[in-house]
């Protein structure tokens, strides 16, 4: 289109009268700092912070809620919520686990779990965008509904034996890294990758910016807001299974209350509950300062109502510190 | 213009005044007087001298076209603009200054916006004594007197409406209502209704009515704004008409009619800031049959040729905003066919309005146009990720060439194309909305109220933008209820009035009283 003879300099536009860029600290920034702050004190603190063992363990501890967080923070940023991960989770590691136990093939077994995660996301897609629910009372029943299930197909007892080679990879390291870790880190990478570089990212932020702006857009609404609630299905599931492979056992109470903790991590990670905002990097350090700070208070011997009491305190103070550089603004 | 008597007894209570009102001399029944108010806003002088005298038991119409400074000269009596150049305000003769809206009540004046807004999940009766509830002892809420004295007030204004029932189950019209009583009760001097029957049917109107004579009969003086001028002559005693913030006229409704009203609204001049140029009309690319949404619009057809401006104009309540919107796929329609280049096709959602290359620019940019939060180069691109993008892979040199090549084409100020929108002015905002339609690679364009809080300097950058999109051969239909758009910058234009269509102007035949008439309902303008 040949739109426009009144071509001003486009360069001189760009910086021309804005050159006032404020000296300000990202979200992501300012959790690294902080986050290695606390490793320098804590390795000078105790002595075992640094051990090999106890990094290894945290990593481990922190991969399975890292996980479902990276989940979170696409369903977050779309302006939505799912409370039902953590049922999500034992279901996942249950299937897994009846699975293993009757014989079937562990990538089977997998696959399977997976797949069923997904069957509930997309349940809770259909909930949230064609029944008109709001995605916290859906993603509450839900919750209750599958773990409701779980203890009914499980009769509440726990699943065992599984295979031993399942057990070992998921205890196993690589290069003194846990399995559980890496595995966390590859689905970092292609969910910055989703984030960063395709149009569903796009499109998830729209949506969560401004939905009916997005639908005057011609992003599709429906097909958008299954696909999140889809991934963090099959995320959950997973984390389900390598839980059980970390426990050795299917516990059908496994994942109970992780949905506040995966929560805690996105939005300590910059996530905004009302959409539109946050990152997979700051969900990555915000579920890692999270576990820091338990594990360095647990060597350090600190009351544990302490330590929830600080990171119910560092939960409210970055959104907090979030809404006072908007009102800046 | 007589100076009040500065004298007289203003701070009396009200009941008593209207007490002895037939022994008091003119200047006492004066209840309201606005002296010579002027008022700016960057670059545009609102009003400019205007004066405005309102009578106990008074119905004083106020009219004008949309600009003409009606509103703010309300919102100057009501606090809302403490900050106007010069000027003064008397309320019973005695000189005041209105500096909030909570001090304008205080003087006893109140209004009725034609958005209602009431606790909709509280009963009546709570929303009448909302902030100060009748307690009993032990701070318990005393129902029995809440329900008695509502049942009290409504009655006496012949409402029967049961005060226990939530808000939420009345009708507009009704709501109003029970908002019109509240200020009855709180025993205003003053009540302004601005646009009250624009939402509400005829029947409701009536009902209205009854009200605002019920009020004159207690010597309430009321400011009644409206752009149907048949109501202006059924209810009000006197009316000013408002042209370009200066006073027009101010005469008794008996003495004048809706003709002389609208040419005195007219002015002589016909002024607009743009003027399309000539151009080649191709074949007809869209055609609407028949279109209907229930209480909406009803057996809307047009067509609109290649590089044809069409426009819409209405006043509120016109529909006309829907009709865009419905052709767009954003709203649905109940029936009508639409027709792209010849073939019918289905119009279910914007997707498909997309994919039949129409684009729409809501009128509502912060709400409806713009993921506000996120960057330039973000919402520009937005309608068009489908085209540069493979397998769900965006393209991100061609995402940074778009917003570039729009940021430059449309001299968007904005410091880098990754800066917020929330950050950029009206103006620059709304360039970007325009970007996002122009990266779509759209061939009709429609546009609801494409220069709403715009600066003067930015609408006539979007009129010189309307006008490439123009010449490089797609079309555009632009919804506007501000009249000199209209007629500058469209070759022919449909009148929308509740949801029909009143008639359809030519370029030729562009006359402001035309327009006027038409809008208003009067289908007979020669």
């Amino acid at each position: 289109m040949s739109l426009f003879k009144n071509k001003q300099d486009s360069a001189s536009q760009l910086s021309g009268s804005y050159k006032k860029t404020k000296f300000s600290l990202s979200t992501v920034s300012i959790l690294a700092i902080i986050l290695a702050l606390l490793f320098v004190i804590l390795s000078l603190a105790t002595d075992k912070f640094l051990s090999v063992n106890n990094l290894a363990n945290l990593a481990r501890q922190t991969s399975i809620v890292g996980i479902i967080a990276v989940g979170m923070t696409f369903v977050i940023v779309s302006a939505g919520i799912d409370l039902s991960v953590g049922s999500v989770l034992a279901l996942g590691g249950i299937v897994a686990s009846m699975m293993m136990r009757d014989g079937y093939s562990i990538i089977l077994s997998i696959v399977v779990a997976i797949v069923v995660g997904m069957v509930c996301g997309m349940v809770n897609g259909v909930i949230i965008n064609d029944m008109k629910v709001t995605p916290f009372i859906a993603t509450l029943g839900m919750m209750t509904i599958i773990r409701a299930l779980v203890l009914l197909i499980t009769n509440t007892n726990y699943i065992s034996p599984l295979p031993k080679s399942f057990i070992a990879f998921a205890a196993a390291s690589y290069f003194y890294i846990p399995t559980l870790f890496l595995i966390w880190i590859v689905i970092v990478i292609a969910a910055f990758i989703i984030s960063k570089y395709t149009m569903l990212g796009r499109n998830i932020f729209a949506i969560g910016c401004n939905v009916e702006a997005a639908r005057l857009s011609g992003i599709n609404i429906r097909r958008n807001t299954y696909a999140v609630y889809i991934i963090i299905g099959a995320l959950s599931s997973f984390a389900g299974v390598l839980t059980a492979g970390r426990l050795a056992t299917g516990l059908p109470m496994a994942g109970y209350g992780y949905e506040l903790q995966v929560v805690a991590a996105v939005v300590v990670g910059g996530g905004s509950l009302f959409g539109g905002e946050g990152t997979i990097v700051g969900t990555l350090l915000g579920a890692l300062l999270i576990a820091t700070i338990g594990n360095g208070g647990n060597l350090l011997g600190v009351n544990p109502q302490i330590l929830n009491i600080t990171i119910g305190a560092l939960i409210i103070i970055s959104v907090y510190i979030d809404q006072l550089s908007k009102n800046r603004r | 213009m007589s100076v009040p008597d500065i004298n007289c007894s203003g701070t009396d209570n009200w009941n008593v005044n209207t007490l002895k009102g037939d022994l008091m001399n003119e200047n006492g029944k004066v209840l309201v007087q606005m002296l010579n108010i002027h008022k700016s806003f960057p670059g545009v002088k609102a009003l400019k001298g205007v004066d405005l005298t309102i009578k106990k038991g008074e119905v004083h119409g106020l009219v004008g076209e949309n600009g003409a400074g009606k509103s703010t000269l309300i919102k100057i009596l009501m606090g809302v603009y403490s900050n106007f150049d010069s000027g003064e305000i008397y309320i019973e003769g005695k000189k005041v200054e209105i500096k909030s809206p909570i001090q304008a009540s205080k003087f006893g004046l109140a209004a009725v916006y034609q958005d209602v807004h009431l606790a909709n999940n509280l009963s009546v009766g709570e929303n009448f004594f909302l902030g100060k509830i009748p307690r009993k002892k032990w701070g318990f809420v005393d129902w029995r007197k809440i329900n008695r004295l509502t049942s009290e007030v409504l009655g006496g204004l012949d409402l029967n409406i049961d005060p226990k029932i939530p808000v939420k189950k009345l009708s507009t019209a009704e709501q109003a209502m029970i908002l019109i009583a509240k200020i009855i009760h709180q025993e205003s001097k003053l009540i302004i209704f601005d646009e009250p029957t624009a939402l509400i049917t005829k029947e409701e109107t009536e009902q209205i009515f009854k009200l605002i004579k019920k009020l004159k009969e207690k010597d309430v003086g009321i400011i009644y704004i409206s752009h149907r001028l048949e109501e202006i002559f059924e209810i009000c005693d006197l009316v000013t008409v408002l042209k370009d913030g200066e006073e027009i006229k101010t005469i008794s409704v008996s003495e004048t009619d809706k003709d002389s009203v609208i040419s005195m609204m007219v002015g002589k001049s016909i002024k607009s800031a743009y003027y399309l140029k000539e151009r080649e009309l191709g074949e007809t690319v869209l055609e609407v049959k028949n279109l209907t949404k229930d209480n909406e619009f009803k057996n809307i057809s047009l067509n609109l040729r290649k590089g044809e401006a069409l426009g819409f104009y209405g006043l509120v309540g016109s529909g006309m905003a829907s009709i865009a919107k419905s052709i767009f796929g954003g709203m649905n329609y109940n029936s009508g066919e639409i027709f792209i280049n010849g073939s019918k096709v289905k119009i279910k959602s914007p997707i498909d309005g997309i994919k039949n290359r129409i684009s729409f620019l809501p009128e509502d940019r912060k709400n409806q146009g713009l993921a506000i939060r996120l960057d330039v180069s973000t919402n520009i691109n937005l309608a068009s990720y489908k085209n540069i993008s493979k397998a769900g892979f965006v393209n991100l040199s061609k995402e940074k060439k778009n917003a570039l090549k729009y940021i430059d084409a449309l001299s968007i100020k904005t410091p880098s194309i990754k800066q917020k929108v929330i950050n950029l002015s009206g103006g620059n905002q709304q360039k970007v909305v325009f970007a996002k339609w122009l990266c779509g690679n759209s061939k009709i364009f429609i546009f609801d109220e494409p220069t709403v809080g715009v600066d003067v300097g930015a609408k006539f950058e979007i009129y010189k933008i309307i006008e490439e999109i123009l010449k490089s051969g797609s079309s555009v239909i632009i919804a506007s209820s501000y009249l000199p758009e209209i007629i500058g910058v469209t070759d022919r234009t449909m009148v929308f009035y509740e949801g029909e269509c009143m008639g359809c102007l030519l370029k030729s035949e562009y006359n402001e009283e035309k327009f006027l008439n038409l809008a208003s309902g009067i289908k007979s303008a020669n």
